[in-house]
């Protein structure tokens, strides 16, 4: 998806030089320092749309024009402004940015893995497994909010991804809530899981941590070293991070859409046999 | 409420033929009716929830847990469902057991209240005060249809066609009012107050008016009471009547669609496989709670609004366009089975197919045509791109402004307002604005291409229309031809065996299975009886 960020931009706030002075010897390299482009190199232009929480008159335009000079647009020009009702206004404006932009400073947070589109994620499966990969997903314990697992694994989806269901080459057995840890690590087994799923949002007294390692000593019980499917928790409270001390393989917070968690269990299926998973 | 008729419609302007559309028909009925002879001889909790609701049974404990849910789940421990929720509860009513329903239900969680089955005149006697008690529930939902075609009549309807749909979706009620009565002075004819994320895998309904939903607001009675007092002001105020939708659809079907029916609501999403397919409710669940949500809801004068925008989200639109006339055709024969008219049967589709492939606007007027002269005298529903919107909101934008164009020529009736925003953020107070000027300005401008528009004979547009409907007959004659074991229902074994979309669902799994009940020789529903009976006062809406 287009709008998906991978990388965040930290905005130059002391530009080293302000004028970036073109490279003499090698004009192929690109400059460090750039500007936004309307139609020419170095313009700066930028269009920008917003509302104001004010009537539409003479006042209101002169707030848009202020905002602008705020948000470094000058000269800005005001090219459009409607009434929406009658306490707000609608504008457009034009405008060179005085902003310089410095790409030595742009740092790329990277995912640990590649974010799949559905197509990309079935492709993967079956080229690396052969057949189809299978998700076993409950709520344990006595949590009954099944929101955020159905949220994953219904083909309802979630923020306009469809669920794991969608996924062809994904078997989906979703257990449901208030499943006990010994029928979840039998219908694993049975099931021959790759991944189990498990959704936690009751955090009364820590019960999500206590349902958590309940779950992950259980699998590691049930399973031969190294075969233990890949755990996987989500829920809004785990702290990030905590993977190891809960004997997880990977938490999800809150927002995480099914794309997400398929490509991550194409990455970590991907990654099962070049390096053995250990689970302490 | 008038239809494609009005459009001057004077010949077809398919030329299909009206052997394949009886026959695609006939399967449908023949595809439905083992089903609903299932749904006609069982309850679940919700219908019998909902009946405690008719006879003004409502309110939770502290813990949110309604009274409603407490009294059946002790019925249910204690004697079975198996003969209904009323006779047990009103023969302990009789035995003094508790002065009133309220005191009963609390009495009843806390363990201290016996249920028996009354035998023989007890057991008559029963079931009259069941009848009496749920009398004024029934009274009121048909005094709620009077007063909206009084309403109808006073402020009037939409001038335009289609009706403008737009949806507010803020987690809180309160919230909401501004915004729905902000869209409504600009525009808007019918306001949907988006559901909380997963309330309709919830087993029961909440209670109150609530300030945090999870990219929605919880669908409660009061929240409904609220909503439409303020639209009832907003009404006034623009000189039309603004109807308002919720959405009925998941594990509590039977119960909102009454807490619609007692607050006055017009329009209901209710689907008749939404949930077994997309939610994994179980289907026996899904066909009894649909068959009495949408009797109460025809009681009630509510127009329902099909799902089959979702068929094709999750698959091909282009080869999965006949899946939606399967699905118009069975919700069509469902609806009318439990007592629907035309005029309340908004049954969906949505411009859904890649801007990609040629000539997608062709196919695009040619499935909403056929849905157009399949149903001639049901409101349509037309709903908006939201597969193909990428975040490239210029782009969206003019992909609105084409579906706004397929909506003015071929003859809808609701139109989906869609945001250029789809799939980017929760809409801007300006992304609705600009929405709605993008519909003003196609309904203006093209309004009246319906007029016009004719599809050469034999051209792409009719032959592509043909092609779908003959694939939703083959379609059907799978499903009807689709006989497992012996004595099993084909509709239930083709859902069972993904015929429909992706999912495979087998009618003994699924969510809210549990929930369902054979009904034993002697059950008695009175609502159920009431249901059958003439309307106690109120208008004839057309």
């Amino acid at each position: 998806m287009s709008t998906r960020d991978t990388g965040s931009q930290k905005a130059a706030s002391e530009p080293s030089s302000p004028t970036a002075p073109p490279a003499k010897d090698a004009p192929q390299i690109l400059p460090d320092i750039i500007r936004p482009y309307g139609d020419t190199t170095g313009d700066g232009m930028v269009q920008v749309s917003f509302t104001l929480p004010v009537p539409h008159d003479k006042r209101a335009e002169g707030a848009a024009l202020q905002l602008a000079a705020k948000m470094g647009v000058a000269p800005a020009l005001l090219v459009h402004a409607k009434a929406m009702g009658s306490g707000f206004t609608f504008f457009i404006v034009y405008g060179s940015v005085s902003h310089l932009v410095d790409l030595r400073d742009v740092v790329v947070i990277e995912r640990e893995f590649a974010l799949l589109s559905a197509k990309e994620a079935n492709a993967a499966i079956k080229k690396r497994l052969h057949r189809k990969l299978v998700v076993v997903g409950a709520c344990i314990g006595n949590d009954a909010h099944t929101v955020g697992i159905d949220a994953i694994l219904n083909i309802k989806g979630f923020a306009g991804e469809k669920g794991l269901e969608y996924y062809s080459e994904i078997k989906v057995v979703n257990c449901g809530a208030q499943v006990l840890v010994p029928e979840l690590v039998a219908r694993a087994r049975a099931e021959k899981a790759d991944a189990v799923l498990v959704s936690q949002v009751v955090t009364q007294k820590d019960r999500h941590i206590h349902n958590t390692t309940q779950m992950s000593a259980a699998f590691r019980e049930a399973y031969p070293a190294g075969k233990v499917p890949l755990l996987i928790v989500g829920g809004p409270r785990f702290e990030q991070g905590s993977e190891e001390r809960l004997g997880v393989d990977r938490i999800f917070g809150k927002g995480t859409t099914p794309g997400e968690v398929a490509s991550y269990l194409v990455h970590a299926i991907s990654q099962a046999g070049s390096t053995t998973k250990e689970h302490p | 409420m008038s239809t494609a008729n009005q459009n001057g419609q004077a010949r077809p302007k398919l030329e299909l033929d009206p052997i394949v559309i009886r026959k695609a028909r006939s399967l449908a009925r023949k595809a439905g009716a083992p089903v609903v002879k299932i749904a006609k001889t069982h309850t679940t909790v919700s219908v019998e929830r909902a009946v405690l609701r008719l006879a003004g049974l409502s309110g939770a404990d502290h813990e949110g847990e309604p009274w409603v849910n407490h009294l059946v789940d002790a019925v249910r421990d204690e004697v079975g469902l198996e003969l209904g929720v009323t006779t047990p509860v009103f023969d302990a009513l009789r035995r003094g057991e508790a002065p009133d329903l309220l005191t009963l239900a609390q009495k009843a969680a806390a363990g201290s209240v016996s249920f028996r089955l009354p035998q023989g005149r007890e057991g008559v006697a029963a079931q009259r005060l069941a009848l009496r008690s749920v009398r004024p529930g029934m009274a009121r939902i048909d005094r709620n249809r009077a007063t909206r075609d009084r309403l109808i009549k006073r402020h009037g309807n939409p001038r335009q066609r289609p009706w403008i749909y737009l949806i507010v979706a803020t987690g809180d009620i309160y919230e909401d009012i501004p915004q729905a009565q902000t869209a409504a002075r600009e525009g808007a004819d019918i306001i949907a107050v988006i559901r909380s994320t997963g309330q309709s895998l919830l087993d029961f309904v909440p209670e109150g008016a609530t300030r945090e939903g999870y990219a929605g607001t919880y669908a409660t009675q009061e929240n409904f009471r609220l909503m439409r007092a303020a639209l009832d002001d907003v009404s006034r105020e623009v000189g039309r009547y603004i109807r308002l939708v919720n959405y009925a659809s998941g594990l509590c079907m039977p119960e909102i669609a009454t807490l619609a029916g007692l607050e006055r609501l017009d329009m209901m999403l209710n689907d008749s496989m939404y949930g077994i397919l997309f939610r994994d409710i179980n289907p026996i669940r899904t066909f009894v709670d649909q068959r009495f949500s949408r009797q109460i809801h025809a009681r009630a004068g509510i127009i329902i609004n099909t799902g089959e925008d979702n068929y094709l989200t999750t698959a091909d639109a282009v080869d999965a366009a006949h899946t939606v006339t399967v699905s118009q055709l069975m919700n069509e024969y469902f609806a009318k089975e439990a007592g629907l008219a035309d005029w309340q049967l908004g049954l969906g589709h949505a411009f859904e197919i890649s801007p990609e492939i040629p000539d997608s606007f062709r196919m695009e007027l040619a499935q909403a045509l056929l849905a157009r002269q399949l149903f001639p005298d049901a409101p349509l529903k037309w709903m908006p791109p939201t597969k193909h919107m990428t975040g490239d909101i210029f782009r969206g934008y003019l992909l609105d402004g084409f579906f706004n164009l397929v909506g003015a020529m071929t003859g809808q009736d609701i139109l989906l307002v869609g945001m250029m925003t789809e799939a980017v953020v929760t809409p801007f107070l300006s992304d609705r604005d600009l929405a709605l000027q993008n519909v003003r300005y196609v309904l203006n401008a093209a309004g009246g291409l319906a007029e016009d528009f004719h599809p050469p004979r034999d051209g792409f547009i009719q032959n592509r229309a043909r092609q779908v409907l003959s694939e939703a007959v083959d379609l059907l004659e799978k499903i009807v031809g689709d006989t497992g074991e012996p004595g099993s229902v084909p509709l239930l074994q083709a859902i069972s065996d993904g015929t429909f979309g992706l999912m495979k669902r087998p009618a003994d799994a699924g969510k809210g299975r549990d929930g369902v009940i054979r009904c034993a020789p002697g059950y008695d529903n009175p609502a159920g009886t009431l249901l059958a009976t003439a309307r106690t006062e109120g208008g004839v809406q057309k």
